[in-house]
């Protein structure tokens, strides 16, 4: 059986949250392609600055869902993906900046789109790979296995911030030019950028939406709440969490290289273990273990952000702090959940 | 504990060596001898307290074994080294004839025909009752496979015939979470048929049922017996006089006595140890009632 019939046997539209989530990402997509397209003097004119902030909003709702992958469905908690996103986004950084002036050694491989775009999956793909095959076969699970992606992204961000590296120290990467041969800084591009990034957490909402609905994803659930079980009626649980985790990297390495050239820099900051922790928020603020709760979350949190940071700085982390308490606390089930509460809340009265 | 180099070497040269590349890697179970399960001298401690003390046990083929024992007696512990979830320090484990336990690991062992029910029943809540059978399904376990995997005409009609057999074709589609504790307990035995296992060893069945559930167990487990093994640890004694053909008592990690209910009960030795006169009546009343 082909994967392509596995796509249509799931039905995957039969659920209203995928296709209500669906229809909200097309229809957002072509309103701000639509509204973009106006001319400029028009009232409702989006210039190219909002279209690649929302564009960058895109790349971390993709790099919520792939947390919400292995965290919501399969209970690894991992506070180091945002190892996986800087990885894919300095491969992309390199191609990026080869296009300007060769690179030695290795690296120069990396002005090839096709290498490049390999490199992209490939190296957080080979990273998750190592390490979770390291954790999961010694049976890490729970807060070590949190513990140590922490250690991990740590590491990495020590190790990018050494001029030895050869990744630009701790200024990173930056000054791009050109993408597949067109202007970066040009209105084309950046809408094109967008719609990349829309078309990719699209594509990765069904791929998810699919996983999370074959018996792999009932096996992943399975797992998240009675492992020793799923041992003992013979599913080896190692290599599921294996393939899931370097899935769910592979998705954060992509949205690390849609959010480099909409951003215009990768630095070693991404490998902050603080990053890491914040995309974790994001999913728990949206609600896990639903996929459309972590593409809310995203983007509820930075929107926020976006707009908090411009009004009163100091005031974010703050409040960040205080809606990941409040959301621990009174909305277990994130912002999804209650949703879901008040729709049942409705039926029930009328 | 641990063997010097020259006993490692002897071992590995052994004249009837199998080495483990050599054999198939999926052979059904050996049991032209009789066994199919077969402990010898197994021993485990943990921080220096001997949970399983110089065990010898055999199961035969089709045989319905019940297995009683104080708390602590090392019930549970001889259960997770069946399975592959704890190794013992010394001692061998075989299944059937020709499968090694102590080479193996959890899946392997399940895949190879042992089932395992919970003391605490342990079914996937978040999921409903005929999914819980459907990954319990014996079937090709690979990653690839299971992610495209799909229920059949012959799966579906093998997860009616079990909820048939469990009592639980009405609750197909709930969710595992909000059964009762007893429909649990036959939800993970449910689970254990799907897997058709040649072994099944079951954990304290009937804790938490009411009598006519207890009366269907004791049926369920009678009627498995022939067409598999089955290994029923139990403290009911009611439950256990009413199913048991052998009873093995074990008692500080070793086997204390091993014979029919009533050469067992009548054991000097068991009665001091285990079960005491007033228990014993109390369990009486229990069975006639």
């Amino acid at each position: 059986m082909s994967l392509a019939t596995m796509f249509k046997r799931n039905s995957l539209l039969d659920e209203r949250s995928t296709w209500v989530t669906s229809v909200v990402l097309i229809v957002g997509m072509l309103a701000v392609v639509v509204l973009h397209a106006l001319p400029s003097d028009h009232a409702w004119h989006l210039n190219g600055s909002v279209v690649s902030l929302l564009g960058k909003y895109l790349t971390y709702m993709l790099l919520a869902l792939a947390v919400d992958l292995i965290w919501g469905y399969l209970g690894i908690l991992s506070l180091g993906h945002g190892a996986f996103f800087a990885l894919g986004g300095y491969a992309m950084g390199l191609y990026l900046t080869a296009q300007d002036a060769p690179l030695a050694g290795w690296q120069s491989a990396m002005v090839h789109f096709p290498v490049a775009a390999l490199g992209v999956v490939l190296a957080p793909g080979l990273l998750a790979l190592v390490f979770g095959w390291l954790a999961f076969r010694s049976r890490v699970t729970g807060v070590y296995f949190s513990i140590i992606t922490q250690a991990l992204t740590f590491a990495l961000m020590l190790a990018f911030n050494r001029n030895e590296m050869g990744m630009g120290g701790s200024t990173g990467l930056t000054r791009f030019d050109e993408l597949l041969s067109f202007s970066l800084s040009s209105e084309g591009m950046t809408i094109a950028l967008f719609v990349a990034s829309g078309v990719a957490v699209l594509l990765a909402f069904w791929g998810c939406k699919a996983i999370t609905r074959s018996r792999l994803g009932r096996v992943c659930m399975a797992t998240r709440d009675a492992e020793a079980r799923v041992r003992f009626i013979g599913y080896r649980v190692e290599h599921v969490k294996l393939a899931v985790f370097v899935l769910s990297a592979m998705i954060a390495g992509i949205a690390g290289a849609l959010y480099v050239p909409q951003v215009g820099i990768i630095n070693p900051s991404t490998f902050a273990p603080l990053f890491s922790i914040e995309i974790v928020v994001w999913v728990a603020l949206g609600g896990r273990a639903t996929l459309y709760g972590a593409l809310l979350g995203a983007l509820l949190v930075n929107y926020f952000k976006t707009l908090l940071t411009g009004v009163m700085p100091d005031a974010w982390l703050f409040l960040l702090g205080g809606l990941f308490v409040v959301v621990t606390m009174f909305l277990p089930q994130g912002v999804a959940g209650l949703m879901a509460h008040l729709r049942r809340r409705r039926e029930v009265t009328t | 504990m641990s063997m010097t180099n020259v006993e490692r070497l002897r071992e590995f040269a052994r004249p009837d060596r199998v080495f483990d590349f050599m054999a198939p890697a999926r052979s059904p179970v050996d049991v032209r001898h009789g066994p199919i399960l077969y402990l010898e001298d197994v021993s485990v401690s943990f921080d220096g307290f001997k949970a399983i003390d110089d065990l010898n046990l055999t199961i035969d083929d089709g045989e319905l074994r019940c297995i009683i024992g104080p708390n602590g007696a090392g019930k549970t512990t001889m259960m997770d080294i069946i399975t592959g979830k704890t190794r013992p320090d010394r001692g061998q484990a075989w299944f059937g004839s020709r499968h090694n336990l102590l080479q193996m690991d959890e899946p392997q062992i399940a895949n190879l025909g042992i089932g395992r029910k919970f003391q605490k029943p342990t079914v996937f809540e978040a999921l409903s009752v005929s999914a819980n059978l459907e990954l319990a399904m014996a079937g090709d376990r690979r990653v690839w496979k299971t992610l495209l995997a799909r229920l059949d005409h012959e799966g579906r009609e093998r997860i009616d015939e079990v909820l048939e057999t469990i009592a639980l074709s009405a609750e197909r589609d709930r969710l595992a979470g909000v059964l009762s504790h007893g429909q649990k307990q036959w939800l993970e035995i449910g689970m254990l048929l799907m897997q058709r296992p040649r072994l099944l060893l079951v954990d304290e069945p009937v804790a938490g049922m009411t009598e006519p559930e207890m009366h269907r167990t004791a049926d369920l487990m009678t009627r498995l017996a022939g067409q598999q093994s089955v290994v029923v640890v139990e403290h009911d004694m009611g439950f256990v006089r009413s199913i048991a053909r052998t009873v093995t008592v074990l008692h500080q990690g070793s086997v204390l006595a091993e014979g029919s209910m009533d050469e067992v009960a009548n054991d000097p030795r068991v009665i001091d140890v285990y079960l005491g006169g007033g228990d014993d009546d109390s369990d009486d009343t229990r069975e006639e009632g």
